[in-house]
């Protein structure tokens, strides 16, 4: 089994990715760039970084379709001694938006604890500032991302204060999308 | 330097806080659990401001810290050195050129910008705990919307007092939704924070919460159509140093015989002004 490096210095690389996570969370559309470490295939470096910033054995994590190889499912477990988990379980959640399925099948938290939902972190095939027209807390006018599915995400964000956050991922591209997050169509 | 993780805790607990950071940006104004670290310095003296900026420092950052405004004070002159030594980060007392501000009970009167994150330190971050003691019940309140009690106890105050009596920790609305403790900020900063650029993270390390509002977050100061907010401070008073009418103003005694003056709280607001007005002098 061959197994390659996580973060070279981890918390100095883990802060810096951690800042790049929460500056695109506090304003939904903004994509920042995390280049630092590299994954098995096909996990792209800016989800490898955020996994590796959040993700440990008391975050139970859903790999869906490619990601669920066993040289990813082997990195994460040496690396992070992640709990690997179905959907139903997850706190955050790896794959493609088409192996990620349905998001109801996620933790929505709950009306008194709403922040015990899943994190889903989307791999995409691109990351633009485009399409879909996003509003809400963080963004001072408008913003715009390509987001995957917008029936399926305006529908998360009208079940706010309960609901999915997302990251969305592409090479080492990285844009969030929290719940509290409108969004336009367009 | 050497001797520490960098900025003091373990990578498992900056984690934990991480985690818990995101989803309080995710819901503005809800209170998130989180498990809390016994720190080097007792509760009631900021340990939940100093988790949290400790799980959002990076090396390349440069920290101010101020209580009551104040950056020559005890608590903010502590935790200064002590994110210095344990973080090697650059520290300053000017509100312009620090990347984090952690603060206790002010937001400072420079505006700030896109590129800060301002981190408070709050005691108790419930805004219905004087009204229901019980946990279990504030809870669902937050998660019906039931705020009915807030109002009424603000209308108590305009019937017995003529206005809503709250000087500080003045509760607001985010976004239409939750009901939050600004912790316990003049009311006079209040209008600082809604649609603020920079990111806004409150930390009780006590009680084990942590909240968020995200930048150009809406957040409006309860009140009353007949009863409307005001951010008020000392009516009529400037402050003795360096003249400032726009500035929230400390009352100091002075001497034995009721002796007083007032000057700013905000000690970088105070000393750039009087630096520019010794340069216009000169």
């Amino acid at each position: 089994m061959h197994l390659t490096a996580a973060f070279q210095t981890p918390p100095l690389d883990s802060a810096r990715a951690f800042r790049q996570v929460l500056d695109s969370m506090a304003r939904p559309g903004r994509i920042v760039t995390l280049d630092r470490v590299a994954a098995p295939a096909p996990c792209s470096p800016a989800a490898a970084a955020a996994v590796l910033t959040l993700v440990d054995g008391t975050s139970p994590l859903h790999l869906a379709g490619a990601h669920a190889g066993a040289s990813i499912q082997d990195w994460l477990r040496f690396h992070l001694s992640a709990d690997l988990v179905e959907r139903h379980m997850a706190a955050f959640a790896l794959g493609t938006w088409e192996a990620l399925g349905p998001l109801s099948h996620y933790p929505q938290g709950g009306a008194e604890y709403p922040d015990r939902s899943a994190t889903l972190i989307v791999e995409c095939a691109e990351l633009r500032a485009e399409r879909a027209r996003l509003a809400g807390p963080g963004i001072e006018t408008e913003a715009w991302l390509s987001l995957p599915d917008v029936a399926a995400l305006q529908e998360n964000a009208a079940r706010f204060p309960r609901g999915l956050d997302l990251i969305f991922t592409c090479g080492a591209q990285l844009a969030a999308l929290p719940r509290s997050t409108q969004i336009g169509g367009r | 330097m050497s001797d520490y993780n960098f900025a003091y805790l373990d990578e498992a607990t900056k984690r934990m806080l991480r985690r818990a950071i995101l989803k309080a940006v995710a819901i503005p104004g809800y209170q998130v659990p989180f498990s809390r670290r016994e720190m080097p310095m007792p509760y009631g003296w900021g340990t939940g401001g100093v988790q949290v900026t400790a799980a959002c420092l990076v090396p390349e950052d440069t920290l101010k810290v101020i209580d009551q405004g104040a950056d020559d004070t005890t608590n903010a002159v502590s935790i200064r050195k002590f994110f210095a030594r344990v973080a090697g980060i650059a520290t300053t007392e000017a509100t312009a050129e620090a990347t984090i501000i952690q603060t206790r009970h002010r937001i400072p009167e420079t505006p700030l910008t896109e590129g800060q994150i301002l981190v408070f330190q709050v005691p108790i971050p419930e805004p219905l705990r004087f009204l229901e003691p019980r946990e279990t019940e504030t809870r669902t309140m937050h998660a019906l919307e039931d705020y009915g009690l807030i109002q009424v106890r603000l209308y108590e105050d305009t019937a017995r007092h003529g206005e809503i009596a709250r000087a500080y920790a003045y509760p607001v609305r985010v976004e239409g939704r939750y009901i939050m403790d600004p912790s316990p900020i003049p009311k006079f900063d209040n209008p600082k924070l809604h649609n603020a650029p920079a990111l806004q993270l409150f930390g009780a390390g006590r009680e084990c919460r942590i909240y968020a509002l995200p930048p150009f977050t809406r957040v409006e100061s309860l009140d009353f159509e007949d009863y409307p907010f005001t951010a008020s401070k000392a009516a009529g008073q400037t402050c003795a140093i360096c003249g400032a009418e726009d500035s929230y103003l400390d009352e100091v005694i002075i001497d034995d015989a009721g002796g007083r003056m007032f000057v700013c709280s905000d000690t970088d607001y105070c000393a750039t002004r009087c630096a520019a007005q010794a340069e216009d002098a000169a």
